[in-house]
């Protein structure tokens, strides 16, 4: 896929598929890629009608509803222009289980697949189709990286977040303990077992915070919404009015650090 | 640190007390502390195994490949197999269930009036709980690896499949020693641990009726049973009592005597990070009438328990590659938070997840398939590619959704619920909609600041989720 973004000419539109995540709870971090990626230049497309790309129903047993949702998702996009996503899990939806999702139905299963080729998780189209090399122009800090497990095994873009903040010259990226292992989200894994799902959040918030990252970033709200939550949690439980694990996504912390005049 | 397990994870039960037995397993900090070791122990082990990248992509994609094309011809190479174990001497018998291979088993046994079955390591024979027909029928069954003693002393079951003992540490082990067995003195070191036990089933080896083994790899063209293991304890069972039975699920085998050297140089690589295991056993027979040892009588029990079922679907069919390495268990956050017991199944872990509905049912194991968070940690080890997290998303919809007819499962629906189904109807009804979405987001944006302060099981351990007051959609147009 890299290899083949790499070829083909530097686009000059994009669709931007949001994620309802970042739709509805996390808009500054998608305001944030939207403006860094037209810093470079792309004139990008926000399809009003766009909603969520099904994954929910999908991966907890209900693929007939996930198809209905994801069906309409795949009118969104007529102009073969690069469809860049926010999310490696979202995306990943998009790319790889679109086709798996309309086998029954050849003239969706078409388009699926048409689709798949032109999704993109920000962070790999950043690097590997614009080339996209950051200017820091903030001050020295030291953040840690949180990658999802979509990001790192199904869309196989695990090194692109790492190699775009070490672009960043006075960004020193901590690595945490058991670095590749779930933050524990899984969607309605975490209500389903709330038990297990929060031994993992827990343990994940645990080696984040011992890196004595002032930050953690990611390139999934999904994960942030989980990490986040819970070290919030812990702080209310501890007493502590400060966050002692910030964090945000990662066309945020990239646009701060780029921007003129920023202290971060 | 004695960290004695809980009272009911103990016992196997039917998956409804797998929450219970889970949440009492993370909420402690021994147990959670010695699986995490243990797991990161196997997971480094591994590792140093597969240095090369493209060598372990290319040896797993050859993996898979052997493992379909065997399933592929799966009728035609059972019969081969039986054909040529026939021609070699040896016995073949065919279980559909538990507790026909239990009566073949017993029966045998009480062919020769056998008192004492000595077992090598087989988790076929624990998931027919082999031990307790034994038991019924006054045959002393007794475990000859060194896990599966530790657990049989215990009279608990194995928490891993490789590694059955691995919930126990060392001190549990010397204390259980100690306790069990007569005229030793306390000790926790490894060595003399494993010593008195090598002492102890010395002994029984000899005067063992029975030789009791799984098998790794049976090869259909030469009718040859391939067993892996460590101890040199195969090695004893299925050669010094004079009678030896095999016992394996009908998807362990190969056509060919090629197929073996990958898949065993997979199997112990990604298994405990060896190489290759101390002892490779082939055997192809009982003793001629030339040889000096070996045992007179040599059987094996081919056991279906559901795997046809599996087998009998495209998708589902992929479960049964597995050459049960364990590498999945030993990777799976899951696993590691939980341990083996809390499963309540003979195979735990991701693996134990896919299998055991075939073998139960979904009305016993549905609420298994919800145990993950899809990270395919699984899937990324596994030697022989199964897309384990695409199986779980499968097992899954077979449990949620409404019964139907002629369903690929048994048990098909078991988790079915009008409500959360009606949940979902309302979420799809909105979400693909983009007036009703944008209605609804734009109500949870405007009263979020609503949203209640105890989300459910969200909350346990999270902050509550509120809508931002703006959707990114807002924001948009306000940019202009």
């Amino acid at each position: 896929m890299s290899e083949q973004a790499k070829n083909s000419q530097r686009p000059t539109d994009i669709y931007f598929f949001a994620t309802c995540v970042v739709d509805q709870f996390y808009p500054g971090a998608g305001l944030d890629a939207i403006t860094l990626l037209e810093r470079e230049g792309i004139r990008v497309h926000f399809p009003e009608e766009q909603t969520c790309c099904g994954q929910p129903a999908y991966t907890s047993g209900f693929p007939d509803e996930a198809r209905k949702v994801a069906a309409h998702q795949l009118t969104l996009f007529p102009e073969n222009w690069p469809v860049v996503v926010p999310s490696g899990s979202c995306g990943g939806m998009m790319k790889h289980h679109y086709p798996k999702l309309f086998a029954n139905d050849p003239a969706r299963q078409a388009q699926a697949e048409a689709l798949s080729s032109r999704v993109y998780e920000f962070t790999d189209f950043l690097v590997n189709v614009l080339g996209y090399q950051p200017e820091d122009k903030g001050s020295d800090c030291t953040i840690v990286l949180h990658t999802s497990c979509a990001a790192r095994r199904e869309m196989d873009v695990h090194l692109t977040g790492r190699q775009l903040l070490g672009n960043l010259s006075h960004v020193k990226v901590a690595l945490q303990d058991h670095e590749s292992e779930c933050c524990g989200f899984g969607g309605t894994f975490s209500i389903k077992q709330p038990e297990i799902s929060g031994a993992m959040v827990e343990d994940k918030v645990k080696s984040l915070k011992a890196t004595g990252a002032e930050r953690v970033v990611s390139a999934d709200c999904g994960c942030l919404m989980n990490i986040l939550g819970h070290a919030a949690w812990k702080d209310k439980q501890e007493g502590r009015s400060t966050p002692s694990l910030p964090g945000e996504h990662i066309a945020s912390f990239l646009l701060r650090r780029t921007e003129e005049r920023s202290s971060k | 640190m004695n960290a004695p397990l809980p009272e009911h994870a103990l016992q196997f039960m039917p998956s409804a007390g797998f929450r219970a037995r889970s949440k009492e397993v993370v909420e402690n900090p021994f147990l959670r502390k010695s699986f995490r070791g243990a797991m990161d122990f196997l997971i480094d082990k591994r590792i140093t195994q597969f240095p090369d990248k493209e060598e372990l992509e290319s040896l797993r994609t050859l993996g898979e490949h052997i493992r379909q094309y065997n399933l592929g011809k799966l009728p035609d190479i059972l019969e081969q197999l039986e054909t040529r174990l026939t021609e070699n001497g040896v016995h073949v018998h065919w279980a559909e269930t538990p507790d026909e291979a239990n009566a073949i088993i017993l029966g045998i046994c009480q062919k020769h009036s056998a008192k004492l079955m000595i077992k090598g390591k087989s988790m076929v024979s624990e998931e027919i709980e082999l031990n307790h027909a034994a038991e019924a029928a006054g045959i002393d069954a007794m475990e000859s690896d060194m896990g599966e003693y530790i657990v049989q002393l215990a009279g608990e079951k194995p928490s891993h499949i490789i590694m059955p003992a691995i919930h126990k540490t060392k001190e549990e082990i010397a204390k259980l020693f100690y306790e069990k067995v007569p005229g030793i003195d306390y000790t926790d070191n490894v060595d003399a641990l494993i010593q008195i036990g090598r002492n102890v089933l010395r002994e029984k080896f000899l005067v063992a009726d029975i030789g009791l083994s799984g098998v790794n790899f049976a090869v259909a063209e030469t009718g040859t049973l391939c067993l892996v293991e460590n101890e040199g304890n195969g090695r004893m069972s299925t050669t010094v009592p004079p009678v030896h039975i095999a016992i394996t699920g009908i998807e362990k085998i190969v056509e060919k005597l090629e197929h073996v050297p990958p898949l065993l140089s997979l199997l112990t690589r990604s298994a405990t990070g060896q190489n290759i295991s101390t002892y490779f056993n082939m055997i192809s027979g009982p003793r001629k009438s030339h040889e000096k040892d070996g045992p007179t009588e040599v059987h094996l029990v081919l056991l279906d328990n559901g795997r046809s079922q599996a087998y009998a679907d495209e998708q589902l069919r992929k479960t049964l590659q597995c050459i049960r390495c364990g590498a999945c268990m030993n990777h799976c956050p899951v696993y590691t938070r939980i341990g083996g017991h809390a499963y309540g199944t003979t195979y735990p872990g991701p693996i134990g997840k896919i299998i055991s509905p075939h073998m139960l049912g979904l009305e016993a194991t549905a609420t298994m398939a919800t145990a993950s968070s899809l990270c395919g940690a699984c899937g990324e080890v596994c030697p022989v590619k199964i897309p384990i997290p695409d199986l779980l998303m499968r097992l899954r919809e077979e449990s949620f959704t409404a019964p139907h007819a002629n369903p690929a499962m048994r048990g098909q629906g078991a988790g079915y619920s009008a409500l959360v189904t009606g949940i979902w109807r309302g979420w799809a009804f909105v979400y693909r909609s983009p007036f009703w979405y944008r209605t609804v987001t734009w109500l949870g944006s405007r009263f979020g600041w609503l949203m209640p302060s105890k989300q459910g099981p969200w909350t346990t351990v999270r902050v509550p989720l509120k809508p931002a007051p703006k959707r990114l959609r807002d924001m948009l147009k306000e940019r202009g």
